[in-house]
């Protein structure tokens, strides 16, 4: 689903100011940086980093959104949700395979993942409490997610820009279903509305948030965007977002829970208020509400399918010795 | 009157099997079967929601899917047992879609033939959507069945626990007498030939005849419906009326 902002990327490199510079060439020149092509150590290790972390998210995000598909209230919408985490399930696999190609395998990224190690986008460390959360996330996290991730599809490696084309014409989809529900919540009974007004209050900052850091405190924003990994700051993207988002909430008569939030026709986008760093902090290190819950998920999810994975291995074997043995 | 029910019966099986499976998503032993279980899910749920949409329209009493879907108690609910088993471990998980898809394929198939228009048209395309259920959930079951000694016993348990409710597959019930719908007696031989190739590859055997376990069709179910139903019609019971 998303991962601007990307927490603790290693861009070192050691290779000659030749070799860089020839890599930044091809960069500058629009060319596509494909697996077998020499890169500096630092550029595929900012990737294999970014898209981890990018699969990670996709796999982590099944677990807010699955937590509404047995209590989804009609069918149509049982059906919709189940096949929208599906795609981020699929989104995740595509991602897995690009790192892949960096030389990294998925058991690998899993287990950093499991431990620790590896972080994922901290907007599915909050819970979702009612079914507006899941219109909510649509259209403001999948939303967020289409801002970042459409200047992903140039980036300057082929394979992930490639996975980007797809995952963004399914994010685009997700988000329209996820204005969806929340216009016929909008519109809906005064519990409904009241519903997901409370669930905008709680999105609305972490969404913000999931555009990472101001870009005075990004600390590897300069060399990915000189890679062309990344296109745009964060803030410029975050911009951006809100600017496109406050018609559509007004549009649904709902408030943004910010009283700071207002035109400013000189800059022409909105000002808003101050988001809070030190919770968004608090929950990268591992201090949100959901945290634990969810890697503890994810892990039992891994260790309960160890046999099935060790079966699926043995057969294979079993059937390429009799195989070789009937030869 | 006796078609509505039997659509009923037909559709109860869809969707408690699909809301079972949905149960998985994102916790599936790996990242393709939390691909493939949904995609499972949504081919059962897609031909529940026909049915029971055919099936309002059957009765004339203005009732719509999710009417049908979320406002029937366990005691109206007309599913067999064999769909509304709990998960259990992924042995339990695949011979259960196993079990139900090689019922289903043939069912289906014979379907096609139907004279009831919406019947035949769901027919034409789950004959497909079963047929790759059957390969799916059955190359499972020869996996783990032939895998390590802990998959193979897994597999036997399973088994052990699900064969008890396979002979509800072929009880008539409310079909008996509606021409639109197939026999389901007489699926019984093709079942069997699938489930007998399947097992014999996957080293397992056949149980010995077992006392059947029945009931669904007359709305007297395992204690387990009842935990699923309370929370899928949660939401939807929470709130009378709203639109969603």
């Amino acid at each position: 689903m998303y991962s601007q902002g990307l927490i603790g990327a290693d861009g070192s490199t050691e290779e000659t100011q030749d070799f860089l510079d020839a890599f930044q060439k091809r960069i500058d020149a629009e060319e596509k940086i494909e697996p077998n092509d020499a890169m500096p150590e630092g550029y595929r290790k900012t990737l294999v980093r970014q898209i981890g972390q990018h699969a990670h998210s996709e796999i982590v995000g099944m677990l807010p959104e699955g937590n509404w598909i047995t209590r989804a209230p009609s069918l149509r919408r049982k059906a919709a949700l189940l096949a929208k985490v599906q795609d981020e399930g699929g989104h995740g696999l595509y991602l897995y395979s690009a790192a892949e190609t960096l030389g990294v395998s998925r058991e690998q990224m899993t287990e950093e993942l499991l431990s620790g190690k590896a972080k994922y986008s901290s907007i599915f460390n909050y819970p979702t409490l009612s079914w507006a959360d899941i219109g909510i996330i649509g259209w403001l996290v999948d939303g967020a997610a289409i801002m970042n991730q459409i200047p992903l599809c140039r980036c300057s490696y082929g394979p992930y820009a490639r996975a980007m084309i797809r995952v963004c014409k399914e994010e685009s989809f997700h988000q329209r279903q996820g204005y969806e529900i929340v216009m016929y919540l909008a519109r809906g009974t005064e519990a409904q509305r009241e519903m997901v007004q409370d669930a905008l209050n709680r999105w609305w900052w972490p969404s913000l948030m999931m555009f990472g850091p101001h870009d005075a405190d990004s600390a590897h924003s300069e060399q990915s965007m000189e890679w062309k990994i990344k296109r745009f700051s964060n803030d410029a993207l975050r911009q951006k977002f809100i600017d496109a988002t406050v018609p559509q909430a007004e549009f649904l008569g709902l408030t943004l829970p910010d009283p700071d939030l207002k035109w400013n026709a000189e800059k022409g986008g909105y000002d808003h208020g101050d988001i809070d760093w030190e919770e968004f902090w608090r929950v990268v290190k591992g201090n949100g509400v959901m945290n634990r819950d969810r890697i503890k998920a994810r892990k039992k999810a891994w260790d309960d399918g160890a046999w099935v994975r060790e079966a699926a291995l043995a057969h294979a074997d079993k059937r390429a010795a009799r195989k070789q043995a009937a030869e | 009157m006796a078609l509505f029910n039997a659509l009923l019966e037909l559709a109860d099986d869809h969707l408690v099997l699909g809301h079972r499976l949905s149960e998985w998503c994102g916790h599936a032993p790996m990242l393709e079967e939390d691909l493939a279980m949904p995609n499972m899910a949504l081919d059962l749920i897609g031909t529940a929601r026909v049915l029971y949409d055919h099936a309002g329209k059957v009765e004339g009493q203005g009732r719509d899917e999710d009417a049908l879907a979320y406002l029937r108690g366990e005691r109206e609910y007309r599913n067999c047992l064999l769909v509304e088993r709990e998960n259990g471990d992924f042995a339990v998980t695949m011979l259960r879609q196993l079990y139900f898809a090689a019922f289903m394929e043939p069912y289906w198939q014979a379907g096609l033939d139907s004279s009831d228009e919406v019947i035949k048209g769901v027919a034409g395309k789950a004959v497909k959507e079963m047929a790759y259920h059957i390969r799916h959930a059955g190359e499972w079951v020869i996996r783990l069945g032939d895998g390590t000694e802990e998959s193979a016993a897994r597999m036997r348990d399973a088994v052990e626990e699900l064969h008890c409710f396979t002979e509800e597959l072929f009880e008539e019930g409310a079909a008996e007498g509606v021409d639109a719908l197939p026999s389901r007696a007489a699926i019984r031989p093709i079942w069997q030939a699938t489930i007998v190739r399947i097992f014999a590859e996957a080293g397992l055997s056949m149980p010995e005849a077992v006392y059947p376990q029945t009931g669904g069709r007359s709305g007297q179910h395992n204690e387990v419906l009842g935990h699923m139903l309370a929370e899928m019609q949660s939401l939807h019971r929470a709130h009378p009326g709203a639109v969603w």
